[in-house]
């Protein structure tokens, strides 16, 4: 039987898989979000979801406008403060976080802030950092689950607003952050990306179906690298597609865009 | 097991200074004027209710530095931006720490020129301010960036009382290019560090759910960093869903979290966060805050609409009636009680 789904589905179901029993994450609204709650609802019933906004694994009853919101604090353990949160992150507590951006490099650096013009008189302005620069400092593994374009996946970012591998080699150790904290993997409509372990750069490791190769590399701004072995992504399963519409986002904010 | 020399033989270590950020400090994070403020302010536990008006006439001045309580929408104080507008205040700081309505709000009164980014201009899962994009791209206000946690960061710092304090964010980032950061090596570890200046504000608004009258106040949920912010600032408006006695307040101090000496002015405004969600109270009216959006895609129409909704109120009851009045603010208790009743 072909099971029927959209790339905004595909890519919350590959991306909740990474998120194991017992684990921590910081996270956004959104597409993370819906990553999250899958996750908890397949096989990690005990990941513990972290808001900036002070709650501590809420049990979430539906999907959150905000993060500081009645349901982002649902059925916590506890409430807290955002100095509190991002501590426990920059401690070294948590385990993985989810960022996006207007603009990704291929050292998965992250523009969030403006785009054209000038710091100043900027062309277009965005949020600014928010908590995505101390997330994406402080928690062991970064993840980005974003549209797979050539326009935000760019060379270089215009401004570097959250740290990614930065200009690639050690530098992002170099520059004082955290040992061993990083980008992790990126989920796009298209693919599955790492990173590579010696310079750092953005590569793809396996193809969501319907898709080619040439298919990302013609939608991303810079040359990609190949993994030694290119995998075909597990495409999403019918119990995995059903929790996810029924139970984690029946007014499909998320899965409906 | 050799013990780590922290001090080398021609005495202590001098800290070292590798980089700084290029942007503008809007506030002195020097902790001896600010004991100094706090020195003279009068810490007498007397009735500070006082109408919303007459507080934010009191204490928001032109050109002073504000910082606002709550999380965006959320226990944010609604009433108290709408008065500011209706006030006409001008050329302020503003503390964008997780602002996101309330930013949308005194963006369309252009009421500051000049800001700490933490998260400005969106409204999270809802979408970006047309209004206050518009603002942030006309070149006439000032940004130092910085993060949401660099602000608690700062807040925190002037709360202790201290002029900085070290945090592992920033580095390596254009954020750091365009704050006001300095980076060090840590005396003790060689460790690159990022500082965080403390952020002591003029002017504080907090809405809180329950305050007696000398403001002493409670807030349920979460913090985020409205304890420090309440004793970073030198001047606090405590706005309130409802007032208690202060027998009740010490029935149960656990409750407290900002204790009278540190509030200048009490204000009852029950739903005072609405359109925001009050957790515990109301949900927010996301049809209402979708309106904001979509009228602010052309000023015209946003012209009319902040007329009616901000400039001819004369409170926020006013407004509240415009939209929906107590039937509304019934359906959004209903939505907000039934999200937290227990489902066996």
């Amino acid at each position: 039987m072909i099971v029927k789904y959209n790339s905004m589905e595909l890519m919350v179901c590959v991306a909740s898989r990474e998120l194991e029993d017992g684990s921590t994450l910081a996270v956004g609204t959104g597409a993370p979000c819906a990553a999250a709650m899958l996750a908890q609802k397949m096989s990690s019933p005990n990941l513990s979801i972290l808001f900036e906004a002070g709650s501590v694994s809420p049990q979430l009853p539906e999907m959150p406008i905000s993060v500081g919101d009645s349901r982002a604090g649902h059925k916590a353990v506890m409430v807290s403060t955002m100095g509190a949160i991002m501590e426990t992150c920059q401690r070294g507590y948590v385990d993985y976080t989810f960022l996006g951006g207007a603009q990704i490099d291929m050292y998965g650096n992250l523009n969030s802030t403006y785009i054209g013009g000038t710091h100043q008189k900027p062309k277009v302005r965005f949020p600014g950092s928010g908590g995505a620069n101390d997330f994406g400092s402080f928690c062991w593994k970064m993840m980005v689950l974003t549209v797979q374009d050539a326009r935000r996946f760019v060379e270089k970012c215009e401004f570097i607003t959250t740290p990614g591998w930065l200009q690639g080699g050690n530098s992002r150790y170099e520059a004082g952050l955290p040992e061993g904290t990083g980008p992790y993997k990126v989920f796009t409509n298209m693919a599955v990306m790492d990173f590579e372990p010696e310079s750092k750069r953005m590569r793809i490791t396996s193809i969501n179906p319907g898709y080619s190769i040439k298919d990302v590399q013609d939608n991303c701004g810079f040359e990609l690298l190949k993994a030694p072995q290119i995998t075909e992504t597990e495409p999403p399963t019918e119990i995995e597609l059903k929790i996810l519409r029924e139970e984690v986002d029946p007014h499909r904010y998320v899965i409906g865009r | 097991m050799k013990e780590q020399v922290i001090m080398n033989e021609t005495g202590p270590t001098p800290m070292n200074v590798i980089g700084a950020g290029r942007s503008e400090l809007y506030t002195d994070p020097d902790p001896d004027h600010a004991r100094a403020f706090f020195h003279q302010k009068t810490k007498k536990m007397v009735n500070k209710v006082m109408p919303l008006a007459k507080a934010v006439e009191m204490f928001v001045h032109d050109g002073d530095y504000l910082s606002l309580g709550g999380f965006g929408g959320n226990r944010a104080p609604i009433a108290a931006c709408h008065e500011i507008l209706r006030q006409g205040r001008k050329n302020m700081g503003f503390a964008g720490h997780t602002t996101t309505h309330d930013f949308e709000i005194l963006s369309a009164g252009e009421v500051f020129d000049r800001v700490d980014a933490g998260y400005i201009v969106g409204l999270e899962a809802r979408g970006l301010s047309p209004c206050a994009r518009r603002y942030m791209q006309t070149g006439k206000v000032r940004v130092t960036e910085w993060t949401n946690y660099s602000l608690s960061a700062r807040l925190h710092a002037a709360s202790m009382g201290v002029p900085f304090i070290p945090a592992r964010n920033l580095l390596g980032t254009d954020t750091f290019e365009y704050s006001a950061s300095k980076i060090i090596e840590c005396p003790y570890t060689g460790k690159k560090l990022s500082l965080h200046p403390a952020l002591y504000p003029d002017v504080a608004i907090i809405h809180v759910h329950e305050a007696d009258v000398y403001g002493n106040s409670r807030i349920r949920g979460i913090m985020k960093s409205d304890n420090d912010l309440a004793r970073a600032s030198k001047r606090v408006i405590i706005t309130c869903e409802r007032l208690i006695t202060n027998e009740e307040i010490r029935r149960s101090p656990t409750q407290t979290t900002i204790p009278y000496f540190l509030v200048d002015a009490v204000c009852e405004v029950p739903f005072g966060n609405y359109p925001g969600n009050m957790v515990y109270e109301y949900f927010s009216d996301e049809e209402h805050l979708r309106e904001w959006l979509h009228v602010e895609e052309d000023p015209v129409v946003f012209k009319k609409f902040l007329k009616k909704n901000i400039y001819d109120c004369s409170n926020h009851h006013e407004y509240i009636s415009k939209n929906g009045g107590m039937e509304k603010m019934l359906k959004l208790r209903t939505i907000e009680y039934l999200l937290h009743k227990e489902v066996d």
